[in-house]
């Protein structure tokens, strides 16, 4: 018996996280909890900023000092952390930040789950460069992806988060221990950085400086614009150049189906609940989970469409990934969503009316 | 400690500095090299963050490690980096600028005395951005924003430093002869220092307001406010207090997942959803916990939802139980198979889900909460009357036995192994008494 959040902060922990540092809030305080409680023990340290801005500050300065850094924040806290994570995109500083949705605008809901933050956390920084999203669906998921976001924030130098949300976090439940144990099949991340590894500051280690401003390879501020572009055209192809390796989806496709169900995080858990029923009856369906939701898995999408008349998409919001996949697609594929942002889970049932017309 | 000491610690090929003439902002980081020379420090054992504005131009000019981060949070970075390397020198250059964005991050680090030493390159205006006022601008002054002389009473950012706590705190300007000695005394007081350095902007504010080095010390005359240091102890730094907690806490347990061996068997067929309905305090939640507790141990996949106002200890307290012999994969529950009313609060919150009942559905109520508008079958719950006595304090560990007894989910045993595998042994002690009843 676990929750989401001792199984994110164990993956954590297991990738070797040995810096946290957090502001408590409703409902990511569980993982903050248990980071400050565990890193003493294993030599690490855990910090409790005075705010989200102080938090994350802290990270991005023990990183550049050589720590395996982590924090976790709901919607409003991600919106203290904006400024701080364009710094660690142009520092190219590794940092893992999970984001336990809950519902919005504003304070909305604290204790109630929602999706609405998708789009938030792609766009969340000036700039418009790239990061990376992982979203768990469960709870071996979550631990899973968690350890896989330290070794993409290592690869790729960049900030990658771990998309969930107050149901897949707080809910305590029943999981097989070998879930939790044996990595799930999926590809291998490479260990060798994309780019110059991170260097970091070291008593009789090369001098160098980390800056947030436009600069040389070196560290040094520069204006001159060639030096400028061919820089930030990097920190854009570092991730993009990638995409195929990022790329993570469970396609569970049926011969045969037109219709094609896509979800991601808690929503897809129904969606699954509706596979399994729908193909009882004797229907033929196909389903897709996207697990890294940015960038977009744009050709493991596309591998899906053959034959598929018709694709459902239930999400906890009015439609934010429905809108990524609407690019991608012919317009003779008939687009619906299911969405909700009333406090309550989508149901199995819904997305059935739905399949149903 | 390093061999030869540099003769100085700025690099000579970026000079000359980019600031306006007379700006202060050189003479400060003049006395920075000269203080990181008399400690005779290796370059790589130095990190310089400089927060945003003219003294954020400063890193380049030094041969140490740099860090040039976002306006108003080099202190966040700092303390980060010292936190995790403390053998490092990690000292601040901030503005007055940076002082009021940042002031949380400042008044904090104090509180938290945290290693690192922090250099106000005070200039009482913003240089950067065109000499508009700041947070330490003197009552009257003319600046960009505020045309006819500033009404907001100036921060003394020393004193603000000195009364959270800060471990060194000193006020100087950046005329002070000693002022590398100040800085050496700051960076080798073990945990926060800072020094308020007063300072001129010959852009901005000294025109404006014909406001030169005697001025300013005349200023600092009037207020009192003269040079030197203002507070020294000998508080724990935050890197000397946590080392013992690193220590006390070495030899506890990993954290691990609750591991449940299935000893147990049932015969559910179908998912089963439980609603558990009361108040605050009745240990609505940890009622909730057993039920799914024993559910696994018998074999079964189970999630246990809680919902509850923000304030924990009023109002409603809710647990949703998923009992099944198959995966749980939808964890909500909107129309439960079985509610068990034991509060006013928790039936007013489950109204809606009541409402979806059908006539296969059970609510099980408490004495007096009967009577629902619902399809669902309602029963009372029947405790046994030898439970009298235990009603008002363990209504909820008596609902879980209650409906283990009705539901036929899984055997009575196994909830009482989930008392004892899950529950702290003087709690379990008391649940195991008042589950006696139903045997
Ligand atoms: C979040 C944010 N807001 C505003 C700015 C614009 N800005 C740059 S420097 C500065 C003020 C700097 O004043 P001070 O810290 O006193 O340094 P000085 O230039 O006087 O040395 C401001 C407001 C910024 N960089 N970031
Ligand atoms: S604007 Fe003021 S602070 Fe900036 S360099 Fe010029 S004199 Fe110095
Ligand atoms: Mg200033």
């Amino acid at each position: 018996m676990v929750d989401g959040a001792a199984a994110i902060a164990r993956g954590a922990l297991d990738a070797g996280c040995n810096f946290y540092a957090g502001y408590p809030i409703t409902p990511a305080s569980g993982i903050l909890a248990h980071m400050l409680r565990e890193l003493p023990k294993v030599g690490g340290i855990g910090f409790q900023g005075e705010d989200e801005i102080s938090s994350i500050g802290h990270c991005i300065g023990a990183a550049s000092a050589g720590a395996t850094v982590f924090t976790a924040t709901s919607g409003p806290g991600l919106s203290l952390y904006s400024e701080n994570i364009g710094l660690a995109i142009m520092m190219e500083i590794p940092l893992v930040i999970a984001i336990s949705q809950r519902l919005g605008p504003s304070t909305g809901a604290a204790t109630a789950s929602a999706q609405g933050d998708i789009q938030f956390m792609r766009w969340c920084t000036s700039g418009g460069y790239p990061v990376i999203v992982l979203a768990p669906t469960n709870i071996p998921e979550s631990y899973h992806l968690t350890k896989r976001a330290f070794k993409l924030a290592k690869r790729f130098r960049n900030p990658v988060f771990i998309a969930t949300d107050k149901d897949t976090v707080m809910t305590t439940e029943s999981v097989p221990v070998d879930e939790m144990i044996n990595a799930p099949d999926w590809p291998e991340i490479p260990t060798e950085p994309v780019g110059k590894p991170l260097d970091p500051y070291q008593i009789n280690g090369t001098i160098h400086h980390y800056t947030g401003s436009s600069h040389t390879e070196e560290g040094y501020i520069t204006k001159d614009p060639d030096i400028i572009a061919q820089f930030n055209e990097r920190l854009k192809n570092k991730i993009e150049s990638h995409i195929d390796e990022i790329s993570l989806v469970k396609a569970d496709l049926q011969e045969g189906a037109d219709t094609l169900i896509i979800s991601y995080g808690v929503s897809a858990r129904s969606m699954e609940a509706v596979v399994i029923q729908l193909r009882s009856q004797g229907e033929k369906v196909s389903a897709l989970t996207v697990y890294s939701l940015w960038p977009i898995p744009e050709k493991k999408i596309q591998d899906c469409l053959r034959g598929i008349k018709r694709i459902i998409i239930p999400e906890m919001n009015h439609g934010q990934y429905r809108h990524e996949i609407e690019r991608l697609v012919n317009r003779d594929i008939e687009l619906i969503g299911v969405n909700r942002v009333d406090t309550i889970l989508i149901t199995p049932e819904e997305i059935m009316e739905t399949y149903h017309g | 400690m390093v061999e030869p000491v540099p003769d100085t610690y700025i690099t000579e090929e970026n000079l000359p500095y980019e600031f306006c003439p007379g700006c202060s902002h050189g003479k400060v980081l003049g006395a920075l090299s000269e203080s990181l020379k008399q400690q005779e420090l290796d370059p790589s054992e130095v990190v310089i963050v400089t927060d945003i504005g003219c003294v954020g131009l400063s890193d380049k000019y030094f041969i140490t490690h740099a860090f040039h981060g976002l306006h108003g949070r080099a202190i966040t970075y700092a303390s980060g980096i010292k936190m995790q390397n403390p053998d490092l020198n990690v000292v601040v250059l901030i503005g007055d600028g940076g002082c009021g964005i940042g002031g949380h991050h400042l008044l904090n680090a104090a509180r938290v005395n945290t290693d690192v030493t922090v250099l106000v390159f005070n200039n009482f205006n913003f240089g950067m951005t065109g000499g508009q006022q700041s947070v330490t601008t003197p009552l009257a002054s003319i600046t960009a924003t505020s045309s006819i002389g500033s009404i907001d009473a100036p921060m003394d950012i020393a004193g603000t430093a000195k009364v959270n706590g800060g471990g060194f705190i000193a006020r100087a300007t950046a005329f002070d002869k000693d002022l590398p000695g100040m800085i050496t005394k700051a960076m080798n007081h073990n945990g926060f220092s800072l020094i308020d350095i007063w300072e001129l902007c010959t852009a901005y504010f000294v025109p404006k307001n014909d406001f030169g080095r005697k001025e300013m010390m005349d200023y600092m005359g009037t207020l009192n406010m003269s040079s030197g240091i203002l507070q020294e102890t000998d508080r724990p730094s935050f890197q000397t207090s946590y080392n013992h907690i690193q220590e006390q806490t070495k030899s506890q347990k990993p954290m691990s997942g609750l591991v449940l061996e299935t000893k147990f068997s049932s015969e559910l067929d179908k998912p089963l959803r439980i609603v558990l309905a009361g108040a605050a305090g009745q240990k609505v939640i940890s009622a909730g916990n057993l039920l799914a507790s024993a559910a696994t141990l018998s074999g079964l996949w189970t999630s246990r939802r809680a919902d509850f106002p923000i304030t924990i200890q009023t109002g409603f307290s809710v647990a949703e139980i998923v009992i099944s012999p198959e995966p749980v994969l939808y964890s909500g529950i909107v129309k439960p198979d079985i509610a068990a009313l034991m509060a006013p609060e928790g039936k007013a919150k489950i109204t809606r889900l009541m409402n979806a009942m059908e006539e296969t559905d059970t609510i099980y109520y408490a004495k007096g909460l009967g009577d629902v508008d619902s399809k669902a079958k309602q029963l009372p719950l029947n405790f046994p009357d030898s439970t009298i006595k235990d009603v008002r304090k363990n209504i909820a560990v008596l609902t879980a036995g209650y409906l283990t007894r009705q539901l036929n989910m899984f055997p009575f045993e196994a909830l009482k192994e989930a008392v004892r595998q899950i529950q702290k042994p003087k709690i379990a002690e008391i649940n195991l008494g008042v589950l006696s009843h139903f045997e």
